[in-house]
């Protein structure tokens, strides 16, 4: 017995040994910020599984190991594709990231970071770092980007004038509305006639106490606008180091405080279960701000009983501009797979065909301005919005998004600000206070910001 | 004779020995887990040290400026009421009904049945995560939640519970009531069975009434469990976060009313900032030290007088 003990450990002495050599012997002397090809794992990390979803219905030449598992990975060509999820709440998944990132240049090959996504509210952070690769550094030109628009190129463009990322979608937003709420209070469910009724912030304040008048609810609650504001700023949440809050920000607040005290609003937060009861017949919510992907995505479509299932909405303009969310495709430095991420990214995000093919299925709205505005006088309709081509919108409404203002700190800034404004609409506290709850907010939790 | 010495001296060198490496995967766990951490948050207190992005500042030796910032803005002092309020709100009621089933469970005149059932149940709500009772609150009392459709019903019309201060605070002390009542009801039961049944025959035959028993006789003796009971759960009470963690979305909505010291701390964690993170911590460890030694000064006084 006792021998077999002594061997036993001396086995696995040696297995530590030789695996820690084996170790030493992978390492290869490479620049750690290039990219190297021929490597035999590319490793994405996501958030959540939309672009392994994109990938398995559209990528050419992609075949994934389970159908009803996309995360589960595949093999495009003779590379192993794995995918890395970690849920986007709070900073998980940028602190598993950033750690990965950090690790990059003494892991083993087929462990490097290949591609990793990024949302637009931090973005910033991972574009101004060394992190990501310029997209032509893997083999992209110009002129495979041209069509895509322009604001989804700014967002991931650092402050060098260097392309560090490319996106299958484009999230321009608008006003979506219940239709039957609007036959009966404005006489009419006809896009361009509603629109008139929503057309700029007063006529939409005018309607909304009308909307009163007759019981509904203009919208769900506080934070329904605050994109369309927060998207209009002309300065960033953090100038020359010191925390600003911008005037389009302080609009937001009065609006949603004079909608909250005046009625129009059910007063819920986002996501919450009171703001998501307006999604069915028996919600009384005139109308929700949202890009494509909130209208496939998160209005329960797969619901039988919602309105969205019974095709009962319909989409303008608005009264602003704007756009909601968006992920982006980095290369990661040092990665040893250029090849297969070029051939991901000029698929995924350059290729006509397969931008038709993504709106066609997913009803997302794609990042190509000539395939976008040719399906615009198709006859391809959306189900959720009762037979409407919402292309046409959501076409015009990308052309003039501009992205102008983002910063690294946008994510923990826009969480927090609307947080701290809750309490004002709620009437706990008045407005200075809340300002200075949500000051304290940030000065814990980004001390590099200078906050007065 | 000289050889008895020899020999006593030499066995108890032997058992020394034993004792040591008895002691020793307890002193190397405490040496890993709990005087490293800890040594090294009071080390990180000095320091500047977090993360602006992907930038990482410091670590830069300041001293105590970091100590200096937290005690400038007074959040600390306000987020220590709004701990110790949340606390007191769980803990009177907790101490009271612990108090009042320990004597019933314990009293074998009353002979309550299927005692051991009782025991079982009120021990449950401890099993259930702190996160998960929170967010189930948070379903029960949310604006269109069962409570309200309760009370609407009723005809009381929508109260906004997470929008009201003391309705926050009094969920979250309910809520931490709930889990640890009958975590301290088991304690005190057992303290109550330890006291020698021949006081209690003694006191009844001398004609005393259950109440002078209890206030005689079971409290005085209990006053070392008491103690015990009151100093665990004042210092799970300083670091009280889960519960308003997960309710309030770790903001301590409404205004910051029932943000606690922990809470503050996790915001320093956004941008991993290791040093204030620290002095915050050292902070709550005098805190705790200063708190319990008053508690124990105060308890002990009272036995001896």
């Amino acid at each position: 017995m006792k021998r077999v003990t002594k061997l036993l450990s001396l086995g696995l002495v040696l297995m530590m040994v030789v695996g820690m050599l084996s170790a030493c012997g992978d390492k290869k002397d490479e620049n750690a910020d290039g990219a190297t090809t021929g490597g035999k794992v590319l490793n994405i990390r996501v958030w959540n599984d939309e672009f392994a979803k994109r990938m398995r219905d559209h990528m050419p030449g992609y075949t994934v190991t389970d159908k009803e598992n996309p995360l589960g990975g595949g093999m495009l060509g003779d590379v192993k594709v794995v995918f890395t999820q970690v849920e986007n709440k709070g900073t998980a998944y940028q602190d598993a990231l950033d750690a990965a990132l950090e690790k990059q240049g003494d892991a083993k090959d087929d462990e490097k970071v290949d591609i990793f996504l990024v949302e637009a509210d931090y973005a910033a952070k991972y574009i101004e770092s060394s992190y990501a690769l310029d997209v032509h550094t893997v083999g992209l030109t110009d002129s495979d980007l041209a069509n895509q628009y322009q604001y989804t190129k700014d967002a991931v463009t650092d402050s060098n004038g260097v392309l560090k990322g490319v996106s299958w979608q484009a999230c321009p937003a608008g006003l979506i509305y219940r239709r039957d709420i609007a036959e009966k209070v404005l006489g009419t469910d006809d896009p361009e006639k509603v629109q008139e009724a929503v057309k700029d912030w007063a006529t939409f304040t005018a309607t909304a106490e009308t909307m009163k008048g007759e019981g509904y609810a203009m919208v769900a609650g506080y934070d329904d606008t605050f994109r369309v504001f927060s998207n209009n700023v002309t300065s960033k949440w953090v100038v020359d180091g010191k925390l600003n809050i911008d005037a389009q920000l302080k609009a937001w607040v009065d609006q949603t405080k004079e909608f909250t005290d005046k009625g129009y609003n059910n007063k819920a937060s986002l996501w919450d279960d009171n703001w998501s009861s307006g999604f069915y017949p028996e919600g009384n919510v005139f109308c929700y701000f949202g890009p494509a992907w909130f209208i496939d995505f998160s209005m329960k479509a797969e619901a039988s009983k919602s309105v969205a299932a019974q095709g009962g909405w319909g989409l303008v303009e608005g009264p602003q501009g704007y756009f909601w969310g968006g992920t982006w495709i980095c290369a990661a430095a040092g990665t040893d797979n250029a090849d297969e991420i070029k051939d991901i990214m000029l698929a995924m995000t350059c290729n006509e065909e397969v931008m038709t093919n993504i709106v066609k299925k997913d009803n997302d709205f794609a990042n190509n301005k000539a395939a976008m505005e040719a399906m615009a006088k198709t006859d391809y309709t959306s189900k959720v919005l009762g037979g409407q081509n919402p292309l046409s919108i959501f076409a015009a409404a990308a052309s003039n998004v501009e992205l102008k203002y983002i910063s690294t700190y946008d994510q923990g800034c826009n969480e927090s600000f609307q947080k701290a404004m809750k309490d004002y609409f709620d009437g706990v506290c008045d407005y200075e206070t809340a300002l200075t709850n949500f000051k304290n907010t940030i000065k814990a939790k980004y001390p590099a910001i200078t906050v007065e | 004779m000289a050889d008895t010495k020899k020999s006593q001296k030499h066995r108890s060198v032997t058992r020394g020995k034993w004792g040591i490496i008895f002691l020793l995967p307890f002193a190397l766990a405490f040496f890993a887990f709990q005087l490293y951490p800890l040594v090294s948050t009071i080390y990180n207190s000095f320091f500047k040290n977090f993360r602006d992005g992907l930038t990482q500042v410091g670590p830069e030796f300041i001293g105590l400026e970091n100590f200096k910032t937290l005690f400038q803005d007074g959040l600390l002092l306000k987020y220590a009421g709004n701990t110790l309020i949340m606390w007191l709100i769980g803990f009177i009621p907790q101490i009271l009904i612990s108090l009042l089933l320990a004597s019933w469970f314990a009293n074998h005149r009353l002979r309550i049945r299927a005692a051991g059932f009782f025991k079982t149940v009120i021990y449950m709500p401890n099993l259930i995560m702190a996160s998960a009772f929170a967010m189930l609150f948070f379903a029960l009392f949310s604006d269109i939640g069962p409570v309200n459709a309760v009370l609407e019903s009723m005809g009381f019309g929508t109260f906004r519970f997470f929008s009201s201060v003391w309705a926050t605070r009094i969920l979250v002390g309910f809520m931490n009531f709930l889990m640890w009542f009958g975590n301290t009801t088991i304690l005190l039961m057992a303290g109550i069975m330890g006291i020698d049944p021949a006081l209690f025959e003694a006191a009844e035959v001398d004609g005393a009434r259950p109440g002078q028993i209890f206030r005689q006789i079971t409290l005085p003796i209990l006053r070392p469990i008491l103690l015990y009971v009151m100093l665990t759960s004042m210092i799970g009470g300083i670091q009280m976060f889960d519960v308003p963690q997960i309710l309030t979305d770790g903001y301590g909505s409404p205004n910051t009313t029932s943000m606690t010291l922990i809470m503050y701390l996790n915001q320093h964690m956004y941008s991993k900032n290791y040093g204030m993170g620290g002095a915050l911590s050292v902070i709550l460890l005098i805190m705790t030290a200063i708190l319990s030694l008053l508690v124990f000064k105060f308890m002990v006084k009272k036995k001896e007088d």
